[in-house]
C-alpha cells in the first residue's frame, strides 16, 4: 500500500510503534496497561505471516464511543496461516447506557443477556490476556479501537494507544472510484460496497447467517487472510497494512 | 465451543460424515478447528510433505492429484480431503490444490484420530466412502440423487433481502435492482417482531404492475402475494423442487421457524441440477407461443429419462412430471388470456386424475375441468370460456397431451360450470351414489386448481371431504367399482395366468397394478375426510387415522413405489429404444427380481382389496342396485 496520510508511523511521525510502546509502558500506572506495553510491539519489518494478530469485533449502542457503548465482544486469535476457533471468546458486557432498540434489533441481544451481563472492568484481565502481544485487526477501524479508550479512560482514569489492521480500510483502498458520480450511475455502473459481507463476496468467502461479534471477528480474519494472499504477500511488512 | 459457532457447526452438520455425529462431538470437532484461506491457484498439500490436519471445504473447490500429477477428483463445499495420509503415516499420498478461492476448515489429527476410534460412522466415511469418491468419475457432476441428500440451505448464498410490506412500487423495484434479487420479501413490522408478509418477484413486477400500467405510488402491500408458500430449512432440495414444481412458485423463502433464513429461487436449483425438470419448467414459462411451448414439450421424455436413470424415485418422477403438465397448461392460459383478453367473471382452471394426484408419468391424456364463478351467464360469457378451453386444449394436444376420450375436459359445457353446478354434481354423486355414473365420475375425486381462482377448487374439495365419509351407500359403491379391476397373481415367467384359466402374454400395469392401488387408497382417504389427493400423501393421512395397521400402510406404499417404478423403468426403456411408451409388459422382459418383487407387491394389492371389500361391505351381489 503506498504511504497513507492517517498511518502514525509514516515519515515524519516521531515514534515507530514499538518505541511508543516503550515509551508508554513507563507512563502507565494501571498494572493491566503497563503489562500491555510492556508485552511489546512486533518490529514494523516483520513479515505479516509471522506477526501474532488478533482479529477484534465490538457490538455498540451506536457509534459514538462518547455517547454510546460496547454491548459485546468477540475476538479470535490469528496468523496467516490459521484461525484457531478453539481459541475464541465471545462476552456480552453491560453497556453504561440504556440499550438502544435499533441496536438490539442488529445484534439480537436483548435486555435480559444485558442484565445478567457483568461490566467490561470484570473481564478486562481476560480481554488484556488476548491482547497483549498481538495486532488487532477490525473492519472499520473506528469503533473497536476508540470505544476500548474511551472504556479504559472510564474505568482505569487512562486510556490506550495501538495500532490495527483495518480490513475495511484495505478495501476503500483497493476500490478508490467505488462511488459513482451521477454520470456513471446513469450509464449503469453500480457502487461498490466495502462492507463485511460485501467484501467478503469479492473473496468469494462464504455467507454467514448470524451476526454476533464472535462471527464477525471470525469474517474479519477470514477477510484479511483473502486480503493479503490477493493483494499483498505474506512477506509485506506489517509496517504497509497497519494504521 | 462458544455458542456463536453455530454458523459453523450447522455447515457441518449438513454433509456427512458430520451430519450423523452427535452434537455434542460435533461441538467438541468445531471447537477445535483452525480456518485457513487459499487463493486459487494456490498448492495445498504437496505429495510426501507431513500433514497433520484434516481439511474440511467450507467454501470454493479443490482439486485432488496422483502422485504422477494426474488429475484424481474434483471435489467442492462440504468435502473433505486429507484423510488418506492421516491414515497412512501423516504424510500426504495425494496432492491437492485450490481450484477456486478456497475457505477451509482444518480438524488437527488428534481429533481425528479421536473419531475415527469412538464414531463407526466417521471411520466408516473416511475409509470406505473416500475410496470409492477417489474413484468416481473426474470431473463428476452432481447427480440428481444429491437433491435427495442436500439440504436447502445450501442453495442459500446470501442474507434474505427484505422492505417493509408500508413501500411504494418504485421504492420495491428500486431495492431489488440495487441489491440484485428476482424477490423482495415484505415484512409486516406493526408487531412487535417483523412478520414475513408477502413476496414481491420480478415477474409479478412484469405482469401485475407494468402490463397493468399501475402507477409508480402503489403501495406495494395491494400487488404482492400473500399467504405465503415456504420451507422449512432443514428440508432437502428435491423437497423445494416438488414444491415449486406443485405450487407453480419460482421462489420459496426459507424458514428456520419464524425467521427467514434466505430465498432460494428455482434458478438456484437450476443452477445447482442444470439437468432437472425445473430447468424445463422455466423454459416453458419464457415461450411466448404454442409453437414454442410444442418444441419444448419434445424434451419432456429426455428428461423423464434422465430421472429414472439417476433413480429418482416414483414420487419424485410423478410430481415432476406433473408440474411440467401443470406449467404447459397454466401457460397456455396466460397466452390464451392474453389472446382472448382478460377473463370477464373470475374462473379456476382444475386438473383432474393423475395430474391432480402429482402421478403423471410421460404418456398421459388430458383431463381438466373449468369452475366459473356463480355470476355466470352463459350468453354472456360462454362464447369467452369456451375459446379459452379450446385454446388450452388444442394447445395441450399439440404439446403432447392427447384429447381425452371420455371428453373429460374443460371444452366439454358440461365440465365448464359455475361453482354451484359443480357443487351439485359431487353432492349428487356422492349422496344418490349410482355405480355406473361413479364410474365415469371416478377421476372427478382427484382435482387440484392449477390457474385462476384456486379458492373455488378448494371449496370443492372441502365438501367432498365433509360429505364423502358420511356416505356409506357412497363408499361401497366407489369401492365395489374399485374391485373391478384386479392385479395378476398366476404369475410366470413367459406368461400370466388368469382366474378363468386363460394364458395371456402381456399385462398391463397400469390397469392391474397402479390404477386398482391408487382407488382403493383413494376410497380410503374419502372415507378419512382427508383432502389430499396424492397416493402417498393420502396414505400418510390414512395413517394418521386407525383405518390400516401400520404394517399394512407401509405394505401398500411399498408396492405402490414399486409397481410404479416398473412401469415408469419399463416407459423409460421405450423411449430410450425409440418406441412409444406403453403400460403393457410381458413377463419375460422383467428381471428375476422384478418379477419376484412384483408378485409380492401384486400379493399386497390383492389382500387390500379383499380388506376394502369387507370394510364397505362391496361383496357384488349384496347392497347391489
Amino acid at each position: 500500500m503506498p504511504s497513507n496520510p492517517e498511518r502514525e508511523d509514516a515519515p515524519g511521525a516521531k515514534l515507530t510503534w514499538p518505541e511508543q510502546y516503550r515509551e508508554l509502558a513507563h507512563q502507565a500506572t494501571s498494572p493491566l496497561l503497563k503489562a500491555f506495553y510492556e508485552a511489546g510491539c512486533v518490529d514494523p519489518d516483520m513479515p505479516i505471516s509471522d506477526v501474532p494478530l488478533l482479529a477484534l469485533d465490538f457490538e455498540t449502542t451506536g457509534l459514538d464511543p462518547n455517547e454510546h457503548s460496547i454491548v459485546s465482544v468477540g475476538l479470535v486469535p490469528f496468523t496467516l496461516s490459521g484461525i484457531q476457533l478453539g481459541r475464541c471468546w465471545h462476552q456480552v458486557v453491560r453497556p453504561q447506557l440504556p440499550l438502544h432498540q435499533t441496536s438490539i434489533e442488529v445484534h439480537g441481544i436483548t435486555h435480559s443477556d444485558i442484565d445478567n451481563a457483568p461490566d467490561l472492568a470484570e473481564v478486562m484481565d481476560k480481554l488484556f490476556s488476548y491482547l497483549n502481544g498481538r495486532i488487532p485487526v477490525v473492519h472499520y477501524r473506528d469503533i473497536e479501537r476508540p470505544f476500548l479508550n474511551v472504556a479504559l479512560q472510564w474505568r482505569l482514569g487512562e486510556g490506550i494507544r495501538f495500532p490495527v489492521i483495518d480490513t475495511m480500510a484495505i478495501e476503500a483502498h483497493l476500490h478508490p472510484d467505488r462511488r459513482p458520480g451521477r454520470w456513471q450511475r446513469l450509464l449503469g455502473k453500480k457502487p461498490v460496497s466495502i462492507r463485511l459481507a460485501d467484501s467478503r463476496q469479492r473473496y468469494g468467502l462464504p455467507h454467514y447467517a448470524s451476526h454476533n461479534a464472535l462471527i464477525d471477528a471470525i469474517a474479519t480474519a477470514e477477510l484479511l487472510q483473502a486480503q493479503i494472499y490477493h493483494h499483498f504477500s505474506p512477506n509485506t511488512p506489517i509496517k504497509d497494512l497497519w494504521l | 465451543m462458544q455458542a456463536e459457532l453455530i454458523d459453523i457447526r450447522n455447515h457441518m452438520a449438513q454433509f456427512p460424515p458430520f451430519d450423523e455425529m452427535p452434537e455434542e462431538l460435533l461441538d467438541q470437532v468445531v471447537g477445535g478447528v483452525e480456518v485457513q484461506y487459499f487463493r486459487a491457484g494456490t498448492q495445498i498439500l504437496e505429495f510426501g510433505q507431513d500433514n497433520s490436519w484434516l481439511y474440511y471445504i467450507r467454501s470454493g473447490a479443490v482439486e485432488i492429484y496422483r502422485r504422477s500429477g494426474e488429475l484424481y477428483n474434483r471435489i467442492g463445499e462440504g468435502d473433505i480431503f486429507g484423510q488418506f495420509g492421516l491414515l497412512m503415516n501423516k504424510t500426504v499420498r495425494f496432492p491437492a490444490r485450490a481450484l477456486e478461492d478456497t475457505l477451509v476448515y482444518r480438524i488437527p489429527e488428534a481429533t481425528f484420530q479421536y473419531l475415527f476410534e469412538n464414531d463407526d460412522g466417521f471411520a466408516d466415511f473416511v475409509e470406505t466412502e473416500d475410496r470409492s469418491r477417489l474413484r468416481s468419475a473426474l470431473s463428476r457432476r452432481e447427480k440428481s440423487n444429491d437433491l435427495m441428500t442436500s439440504k436447502v440451505t445450501r442453495l442459500i448464498s446470501r442474507a434474505p433481502v427484505s422492505a417493509p410490506c408500508t413501500v411504494r412500487l418504485q421504492e420495491a423495484a428500486r431495492i431489488m435492482t440495487d441489491q440484485g434479487v428476482s424477490a423482495l420479501l415484505l415484512m409486516d413490522e406493526s408487531g412487535e417482531n417483523s412478520r414475513l408478509k408477502g413476496i414481491i418477484t420480478d415477474r409479478d413486477l412484469r405482469t401485475r404492475a407494468v402490463t397493468e400500467a399501475l402507477p409508480s405510488e402503489t403501495p406495494i402491500s395491494d400487488i404482492m402475494s400473500e399467504g405465503l408458500i415456504t420451507i422449512r430449512a432443514s428440508a432437502y432440495i428435491f423437497e423445494a423442487m416438488l414444491m415449486m414444481l406443485h405450487n407453480n412458485v419460482h421462489h420459496l423463502p426459507v424458514m428456520d421457524k419464524d425467521e427467514v433464513r434466505g430465498v432460494i429461487a428455482l434458478s438456484d436449483i437450476v443452477k445447482y441440477e442444470s439437468q432437472s425438470s425445473l430447468y424445463l419448467v422455466s423454459n416453458i414459462y419464457h415461450q411466448n407461443d404454442v409453437k414454442g411451448l410444442k418444441k419444448i414439450s419434445r424434451d419432456v421424455p429426455d428428461t423423464f429419462v434422465r430421472m429414472v436413470n439417476e433413480d429418482a424415485n416414483s414420487h419424485m418422477i410423478g410430481s415432476a412430471m406433473a408440474g411440467i403438465g401443470r406449467s404447459f397448461t397454466q401457460r397456455l392460459l396466460e397466452l390464451g388470456e392474453e389472446k382472448l383478453g382478460p377473463p370477464p367473471i373470475p374462473y379456476c382452471f382444475m386438473a383432474l386424475g393423475s395430474m391432480a394426484r402429482d402421478e403423471q408419468l410421460v404418456v398421459t391424456d388430458q383431463d381438466n375441468a373449468m369452475i366459473l364463478d356463480d355470476s355466470f351467464v352463459p350468453e354472456e360469457h360462454d362464447e369467452y370460456f369456451l375459446a379459452l378451453a379450446k385454446f388450452v386444449s388444442d394447445g395441450l394436444a399439440e404439446c403432447g397431451y392427447k384429447y381425452c376420450t371420455g371428453e373429460i375436459m374443460a371444452t366439454n359445457p358440461k365440465w365448464r360450470q359455475p361453482l354451484r353446478v359443480w357443487k351439485g354434481y359431487f353432492t349428487d354423486w356422492i349422496e344418490n351414489p349410482r355405480a355406473e355414473a361413479l364410474l365415469n365420475s371416478n377421476i372427478f375425486f382427484d382435482l387440484d386448481g392449477i390457474h385462476g381462482n384456486i379458492e373455488f377448487a378448494e371449496e370443492l374439495k372441502a365438501l367432498v371431504a365433509e360429505k364423502a365419509s358420511h356416505s356409506q351407500r357412497f363408499l361401497t359403491l366407489m369401492a365395489r367399482n374399485a374391485l373391478n379391476r384386479t392385479p395378476p397373481l398366476g404369475f410366470f415367467r413367459t406368461f400370466v395366468l388368469e382366474e378363468d384359466g386363460q394364458h395371456r402374454k402381456t399385462f398391463n400395469l397400469k390397469r392391474r397394478g397402479t390404477a386398482p392401488l391408487s382407488d382403493l387408497i383413494r376410497i380410503h382417504a374419502l372415507a378419512c375426510g382427508s383432502r389430499a389427493q396424492n397416493s402417498f400423501e393420502r396414505l400418510k393421512a390414512i395413517g394418521q387415522t386407525k383405518l390400516l395397521l401400520e404394517d399394512d400402510l407401509g405394505n401398500l406404499r411399498d408396492a405402490l413405489e414399486f409397481i410404479s417404478i416398473v412401469r415408469i423403468r419399463h416407459q423409460a426403456l421405450a423411449i430410450e429404444d425409440g418406441r412409444t411408451p406403453d403400460n403393457n409388459v410381458r413377463p419375460e422382459d422383467l428381471s428375476p427380481f422384478e418379477r419376484s418383487h412384483l408378485k409380492d407387491a401384486f400379493q399386497v394389492v390383492s389382500n387390500a382389496q379383499k380388506f376394502l371389500r369387507f370394510r364397505y361391505n362391496a361383496q357384488v351381489g349384496r347392497n347391489a342396485q
